[in-house]
């Protein structure tokens, strides 16, 4: 079985990736350590350990899925991904180049390439500015087209996103909801990028809504080959959008691989105590709901074994081996990654169950 | 199947704890006078749970704050209808014997823990304050019952929380204090305005099942205000559709999700996307929630439909008629599935 997570080993396979896609964006090992000061001076420095040893792929036509709880660290990863922090440690490769060791005509060419869809699309859109200059920001500052060709591009952007092009005079409060992250979309897209990072895009929405956006969503990605790095809480969501995924708490991948994969067969605790609590699509579908012992823990100074140790309902060997060091993730089936102890599997449970 | 799922705790005698009738509220505005809730009527029964369903401005909230008589005001009035809680006549109160009301015999449960909750103040302060308001209890015996309280929600170690402040407090253990708050003077109903949306999916499983418990418990009505049919599904045994300020379906849940009339019951629905199958569509419902003072005569959900509307057809208030007993639907030609069955049931059929 290969592992991942402990090796710099230059041709891994990487939970989530596709061997016949080239990917487009690598994210290896990556890390973002916050320093905490508890108490007065002298303690040592502790860790908010937000992100730790991440790794996975986006590739074109694709969209790669992180689901977890509030505080798992998705949204640092996204913020990593958008450059807006920077990392402890660990690469972010895009066309196979390091950005932190790219020239300032790569970063160029990265932040054209890479835009985002943010969640709240009251927050993310300025209310003083008109949609014609909320969405050909971008081109201004990227500054090779004319006005006029600005106008123009807007235009097309907007009809291609389901607003009408009369509407880029307007300010965004004569917007609704569902328009306005229209609006979001059409911003991340003047430019012609080729990965998107999508941020609860849809959470923010009515229901009625939010399929028109994923709809939106899907088409564009088949039209124009775009890779999605996509952000959610919601596992339905991320059923219907993703086509790999990686399941997250606190700050570590617990499992990866192909969505329908781990939909069919979750192989750890953790994600099938998620998909157990996930509302039902009927009133007659009762499931099981498996509870986890305990609360989340605080990412400040996790255990240095096992994050996952304190809330499993299993029994946990204090002198195993991965209640004292982070376990790997492990390939257990192609594709299909999971980090592996006594205490972590859907297999141990049923095991423990009808042993 | 589930056919119906039968209210908690209910005895032979009708057991109705709520009761609204014709409910109208509106607001002024600079665009003019709005009706955010438009002759709205339901019941509530003991040990039931009713969820309140629809998409931003359909006036699920404000039937709330309406039945709370905490309509902002002087923009929003209520203009018309009933609201009676075991009996008695709401809106005919003064604002002093409501206020005795408010929170003994109906509480409220807001969306947001951290809004509800003073910031300033320590949490067993806060559950104390309601404690102290409707029974009049001092001292020890306040502190007993505000543990207490907390213990029914399921907060560990309630004798050290007591002295945590809210931001001390994890959004699921803030979310059950205000809900200690909401029960501690024993209400028959309790209004619940999505107080699970802030959480996360397996903090919000754990407060839905204490929310049952409670209502097991206690016999709690419980009218759940929410824009998700997961919550419906897993929490309701009635709901009612609501759209521009009218209910245009209400039913028991089993036959909203297995034989809704209203096409857009059916698009809601439809259009959560499935966690146990791979869907190659998800099917979308066209248009925007409308805005209240731009509503089109008639028909308000008629821009939306996909069905062939006629000008004469939109231009028609649909009346909510009761087809089955228990099930109520706003009767329009094109947008209700089998309109001619029940077309006798309208004057304009």
């Amino acid at each position: 079985m290969a592992e991942l997570g402990t090796t710099d080993d230059v041709a891994l396979r990487v939970a989530g990736s596709a061997a016949d896609l080239d990917p487009i964006i690598q994210v290896r090992h990556l890390r973002k350590w916050y320093p905490v000061q508890q108490g007065f001076g002298f303690a040592p420095p502790s860790h908010l350990k937000a992100v730790d040893d991440v790794s996975f792929d986006v590739a074109p036509g694709r969209t790669f899925g992180i689901v977890g709880e509030s505080g798992c660290g998705k949204t640092t990863i996204l913020k990593l991904f958008l450059q807006l922090e920077a990392p402890t440690a660990g690469q972010i490769i895009f066309e196979g180049e390091d950005i932190a060791r790219m020239t300032a005509a790569g970063r160029r060419r990265f932040r054209r390439s890479v835009q985002a869809v943010f969640q709240d699309p009251w927050a993310s859109l300025n209310p003083r500015m008109r949609v014609a200059d909320i969405v050909g920001e971008p081109l201004e500052i990227a500054g090779t087209m004319s006005r006029r060709q600005v106008r123009a591009r807007v235009a097309e952007v907007l009809t291609e996103v389901g607003l009408n092009a009369y509407q880029a005079n307007l300010y965004p409060h004569e917007f609704s909801g569902g328009q306005r992250q229209r609006i979001g979309i059409a911003r991340a897209l003047v430019l012609g990028p080729k990965v998107i990072a999508l941020d609860e895009p849809v959470s923010a929405l009515d229901v009625s809504i939010r399929a028109q956006i994923l709809n939106l969503l899907v088409d564009l990605q088949k039209q124009r080959d775009l890779a999605y790095l996509m952000v959610s809480h919601d596992l339905a969501t991320v059923r219907y959008m993703c086509h790999d995924m990686a399941v997250m708490y606190l700050g570590v991948v617990q499992e990866a691989g192909r969505v329908r994969a781990i939909f069919d067969k979750p192989m750890h605790l953790y994600t099938e105590a998620l998909m157990s609590a996930a509302l039902p699509a009927h009133p007659g579908l009762v499931r099981d709901e498996i509870l986890l012992p305990g609360e989340v823990v605080s990412p400040i100074d996790p255990p240095a074994g096992d994050v996952f140790m304190t809330r499993t309902p299993l029994p946990v060997d204090p002198n195993n081996r991965w209640a004292k060091e982070r376990p790997p993730l492990v390939e257990k089936e192609p594709d299909h990654w999971v980090v592996e102890t006594p205490w972590s599997l859907t297999s141990s449970r049923s095991g423990s169950l009808s042993g | 199947m589930l056919a119906h799922r039968p209210a908690v705790g209910v005895s032979a005698v009708d057991a109705t704890v709520l009761e609204v009738r014709n409910l109208t509220t509106e607001f002024t505005t600079k665009w003019g006078t709005v009706r955010a809730v438009d002759d709205v009527s339901y019941s509530l029964k003991r040990g039931e749970t009713l969820g309140i369903v629809g998409e931003s401005g359909s006036g699920k909230s404000v039937t709330a704050l309406s039945i709370m008589r905490l309509v902002p005001s002087p923009a929003g009035r209520i203009v018309g209808g009933e609201v009676r809680l075991n009996g008695r006549d709401l809106l005919a109160l003064s604002e002093g014997e409501m206020t005795g009301v408010r929170g003994r015999e109906i509480a409220m449960i807001l969306q947001d823990p951290m809004q509800a909750l003073n910031p300033v103040l320590k949490i067993g302060d806060q559950v104390a304050e309601t404690i102290a308001i409707h029974q009049g209890l001092r001292g020890k015996a306040l502190l007993e019952k505000v543990i207490e309280a907390l213990r029914h929600v399921r907060i560990p170690a309630p004798e050290a929380r007591v002295k945590d402040y809210p931001h001390q407090l994890s959004g699921g253990m803030r979310q059950r204090v205000v809900g200690a708050i909401g029960i501690a003077s024993q209400p028959s109903v309790i209004i619940a305005d999505e107080p699970t949306t802030s959480l996360d999916v397996t903090i919000q499983a754990a407060y839905l099942r204490l929310l049952r418990q409670l209502q097991e418990e206690y016999g709690l009505g419980i009218v759940f205000i929410t824009h998700d049919f997961g919550i419906v599904a897993k929490m309701c045994h009635r709901v009612a559709v609501m759209y521009a300020g009218r209910i245009v379906e209400m039913a028991d849940v089993g036959t909203i999700f297995d034989s809704p009339l209203h096409e857009y019951t059916k698009a809601l629905i439809n259009s959560v996307p499935p966690l146990e199958a791979d869907l190659e569509r998800l099917p979308q419902l066209d248009g925007q929630p409308p805005l209240l003072h731009d509503l089109p005569p008639g028909d308000a959900f008629a821009p939306r439909s996909t069905l062939a509307f006629t000008p004469e057809d939109a231009s028609v208030r649909p009346e909510l008629v009761e087809v089955e007993p228990g099930h109520w639907v706003q009767l329009s030609r094109p947008s209700v599935a089998d309109f001619d069955r029940y077309a006798h049931l309208v004057s304009y059929g």
